[in-house]
């Protein structure tokens, strides 16, 4: 603590600096140099960007899952993006008896509600089962033991799924109602994008609105706090446990749905890049923070959409939509190094992070 | 389940619907009707048939362990109780599936399963033999439960053996080919599928009789063991001349096929043990490992395919891949050296996908041949002698993992092995031990950098190419998966991990499109019941269970010596 600056860099804070500053340095070099070509125009930039907003919206919403478990439990739950992929697959079929039944287009809010309906009971089931069964027995276990529980679920789920309803892409299929596009002056925008930005912005309330203001709400704060002093006062931590990844659940089988009405297409392996996504977006916002969750899905949605042609398109870079994923990756990367706490989160103590 | 006070018999219901809901699951996943084809016993038993009736056995076997009933008949009537309802969870599936059509939601949901679960029989007689059967099943499983336990435990052998020797048919008829009159003898064991029923009844009695008569001695305990006299140097220098000589026959034994499994086998050992290194010795959880597996790959191609103008042999190339392997183990390695745990998975995640798509982008594509791969990679040659065939090949693997494995074990047991064990144990701690945790850390991630990429070098020299779509992360979680089976921390435990593991969807080709299933249903249930591993570490067994080997001790020898010891 007295030594002075100087001698507290290390090596390996100058190599991390060193590899920072060059990723900016080439973002900024990038962006004004693809400004200045002006290869793009404003219109372009505005669809990119309700693009991205309407991932971000999707992200969002499973990135609450999980937040709400890492707040609750300190662990990654990495199944959850299979608990996000069993909703919508389900849904998917669900969606076909619709069709069948001819309510799809006669109906189209009741259908879209009971599509929902099923999403949110399949999610949410399967993520109270893998808290009973996976992860209840090891709460104590070492900081690795659970991690690795979740990855073997989250395969397990995975190929159960392929298993089950196949290992083709299944259609979900459009509806009358949400075909075509709204002008908002002079800006067009796809009626399905603004459903799913305002879908998520409302649901995000909601659930926001149930953890910060309901009984059950306040039970699950208290039990991330510090569960031995909850059960002290009268909580029962299991139950608080189970009802936080119902809740995460649900929130994923509706974002499954929303995700559905971007791609229609469901299939088993769906879940994994959506879901990491939706870490990245945790962790940028700061894990463990709702609100946070909510604006960095939409800071990583925008990023993801703008980003490539923004950042790459300059640097002479063929096909920069390929690296829309490598974009994401990197900035998980470097949130995690420089600021792991996020944009929002609390100064994680080391032993959290 | 959870309240140890309720009846035995709801508990027996609940066994029952867990046991169905399982056999149902692994019948809807198409497992069962794969699985039909392939007899254990020709002509009575398929491994179909066993996938959905084991759960009603196994079950019945924990339940009796868990609750240990007072009466013989009680432990019956549990077992028949759990056979019934699993069984009429089974019989509602091929009712509802008979009269509504589930096909269209679920795949596997058809007549030939229907047919397999009613063995072959008209509806109403095959639900009913159905039911027989699986009661049978709970009723077989108490009874070995009542046995004596040195019988029940030689039954359990006897029964594991029939299983491997009946699955395992063609590996064994074709390393018995060339045995001259002893392989007529093999041949005549086996049917077209599976054993013969004749044969399995030996060889059930005669495993049953070697484990009973073997099992005299009392098992061992799982206490702290002295460390066993050292074996005479001969008899220890003679087992190990043993196993070289045999492995380095293997290949024409085995032939070309099985040559071919064996590399993929051995590949996957070499990637182990440098796992083995970060995740079991360091405790550093990386998930993208494939990453190393990637650059050594790219590195040997890129140097030596004349596609991209590289001139290099492979052996001129060999050292260029592996200082790029360690430099980039380095550098994904100093920025991390922070984090732990999770966080650190989620990074090497993100860093072996960023590695992967680079790979697969247009503007590498100069370079790296973008989704194309690259080509025309040169093979290696020992003394002028090019190695090209698998068999060939077998032998660089085997140089490979011998060296490495010598590397690692002696590793282990330094002052830098030492110093990683520390680490994991409790990185605070060690760093105020005065353990340098940057230079031990970066050493970890830097050696397993190598290993997988020598790895991957022998990889691409193997195929002769390298493709993006190759490196995916499903290779790093297979290595994860093989090193937690085998054991965490310890290197017999990746051979045994990657034999069990990557042998096996490989010999069995039904299973290869279950692996990840079974894998991860293995991972979870290896996390829950015993996370040592199948072969563990001595030491890491003995962390992972301090708490029953204290009260072990403690039952042993009275509480006033562990006062002392405390």
């Amino acid at each position: 603590m007295l030594r002075t600056w100087r001698q507290r860099i290390t090596v390996t804070d100058v190599v991390v600096w060193t590899i920072g500053l060059a990723i900016a340095v080439m973002v900024i070099y990038g962006s004004a140099k693809t400004l200045a070509l002006g290869k793009y125009n404003a219109v372009t930039w505005i669809d990119l960007s309700i693009t991205g907003l309407a991932l971000g919206g999707v992200y969002a919403l499973i990135a609450l899952g999980y937040t709400l478990v890492y707040g609750i439990l300190r662990m990654i739950n990495f199944a959850h993006s299979e608990v996000f992929m069993s909703g919508p697959f389900t849904a998917a079929f669900a969606a076909d008896a619709l069709i069948a039944l001819g309510w799809w287009n006669k109906y189209p809010i009741l259908s879209l509600l009971l599509v929902a309906l099923v999403a949110v009971v399949v999610s949410a089931t399967i993520a109270v089962l893998l808290e009973r069964i996976a992860y209840r027995p090891l709460r104590s276990a070492p900081r690795l033991v659970p991690l690795i529980t979740a990855i073997g679920a989250s395969f397990f789920l995975q190929y159960t799924f392929r298993g089950l309803y196949g290992s083709g892409l299944k259609g979900y299929p459009d509806m009358e109602l949400l075909k075509g596009f709204w002008m908002l002056g002079s800006i067009r925008i796809f009626k399905t994008q603004a459903i799913v930005i305002i879908g998520a912005v409302v649901l995000m309330l909601i659930l926001y609105a149930i953890v910060q203001k309901t009984k059950m709400g306040k039970a699950m704060r208290s039990v991330s706090e510090d569960k031995e002093v909850a059960a002290l006062m009268g909580i029962d931590v299991d139950k608080t446990i189970a009802y936080t990844f119902a809740l995460g659940g649900t929130a994923a089988g509706l974002a499954g749905i929303l995700y559905l009405l971007l791609f229609p297409q469901a299939h088993f392996y769906m879940g994994f890049i959506p879901g990491l996504k939706a870490f990245t977006a945790a962790v940028l916002g700061g894990i463990g923070n709702v609100p946070g969750a909510f604006l960095g899905a939409m800071v990583l949605g925008l990023l993801e959409s703008v980003g490539p042609s923004l950042f790459l398109d300059g640097m002479g870079i063929p096909a920069p939509y390929q690296l829309k994923d490598a974009i994401a990756f990197t900035i998980l990367v470097f949130i995690l190094i420089f600021r792991p706490s996020g944009i929002l989160g609390e100064r994680l103590a080391q032993t959290k992070a | 389940m959870q309240t140890p006070a309720s009846s035995p018999w709801k508990q027996a219901v609940q066994a029952g619907l867990i046991a169905g809901a399982i056999a149902v699951l692994l019948s809807l996943v198409g497992m069962v009707a794969s699985f039909s084809g392939r007899f254990i016993i020709s002509g009575v038993f398929s491994m179909g048939q066993i996938i959905f009736l084991a759960p009603m056995f196994l079950m019945t076997y924990s339940v009796l362990r868990r609750i240990s009933p007072q009466s013989a008949q009680k432990a019956i009537l549990i077992g028949l109780l759990i056979g019934l309802v699993g069984g009429i969870v089974l019989v509602a599936l091929v009712l509802i599936g008979k009269s509504i059509n589930l096909q269209v939601m679920f795949v596997n949901s058809s007549p030939v399963l229907h047919k397999i679960l009613t063995f072959g029989l008209e509806l109403v007689p095959g639900l009913l033999v159905l039911l027989v059967i699986s009661m049978v099943m709970g009723v077989l499983a108490s009874g070995i439960f009542l046995l004596p336990k040195r019988l029940a435990a030689a039954i359990f052998q006897g029964l594991i053996w029939v299983l491997l020797v009946g699955l395992l048919r063609d590996l064994i008829l074709t390393v018995t080919s060339r045995w001259g009159p002893l392989a007529g003898l093999v041949r005549s064991l086996f049917a077209l599928s599976g054993l013969k029923p004749v044969a399995a009844v030996l060889l059930f009695a005669l495993i049953v009789g070697i484990y009973y008569w073997r099992g005299k001695k009392p098992a061992a305990p799982l206490t702290p063991v002295l460390p066993k006299p050292k074996q005479r140097p001969l008899v220890r220098w003679l087992t190990w001349a043993g196993i070289a000589l045999l492995l380095i026959l293997l290949p024409p034994i085995l032939g070309i096929f099985f040559s071919d499994i064996l590399d993929t086998v051995f590949m996957y050992i070499l990637m182990g043990i440098g796992l083995n290194i970060v995740v079991g010795f360091a405790g550093l959880l990386d998930l993208g490992y494939v990453a190393f597996f990637a650059i050594g790959a790219y590195t040997m191609g890129v140097l030596t395919s004349p596609e991209l103008g590289g001139t290099m042999t492979y052996w001129q190339a060999l050292p260029f891949a592996m200082i790029a392997c360690v430099l980039s183990g380095l550098i994904l390695g100093l920025p991390v050296l922070k984090m732990r745990g999770d966080y650190l998975a989620i990074v090497t995640l993100g860093f072996g996908e960023i590695v992967r798509l680079l790979a697969l982008s247009d503007w590498l594509r100069p370079w790296f041949g973008g989704s194309q791969g690259i080509q025309l990679i040169a093979q290696p040659s020992i003394f002028g002698f090019l190695l090209n065939t698998q068999q060939e090949l077998y032998y660089l693997f085997l140089i490979g993992v011998g060296v490495v494995a010598f590397i690692a074990w002696r590793l282990r047991d330094s002052r830098i092995g030492r110093t990683w064990m520390a680490l994991r144990e409790d990185e605070d701690v060690a760093v105020a031990m005065g353990i340098n945790h940057v230079a031990t850390k970066l050493m970890a991630f830097a050696t397993g950098a190598l290993f997988s990429g020598i790895a991957g070098t022998i990889f691409a020299a193997k195929l002769q190419s390298v493709y993006p779509h190759s490196m995916n992360f499903l290779v790093s979680i297979n290595v994860l998966c093989l090193i937690i089976i085998g054991g965490m921390g310890s290197i017999p435990g990746v051979f045994v991990g990657a034999l069990a593991l990557m042998g096996s969807p490989e010999l069995l080709r039904e299973f290869a499109e279950y692996r990840y299933l079974v894998y991860g249903a293995l991972l979870v249930v290896m996390m829950l019941t015993r996370p040592e591993g199948l072969w563990p570490d001595a030491r890491r067994r003995l962390e992972l269970h301090e708490e029953e080997i204290e009260e072990e001790l403690a039952a042993e020898t009275g509480p006033a010596v562990m006062e002392t010891t405390k």
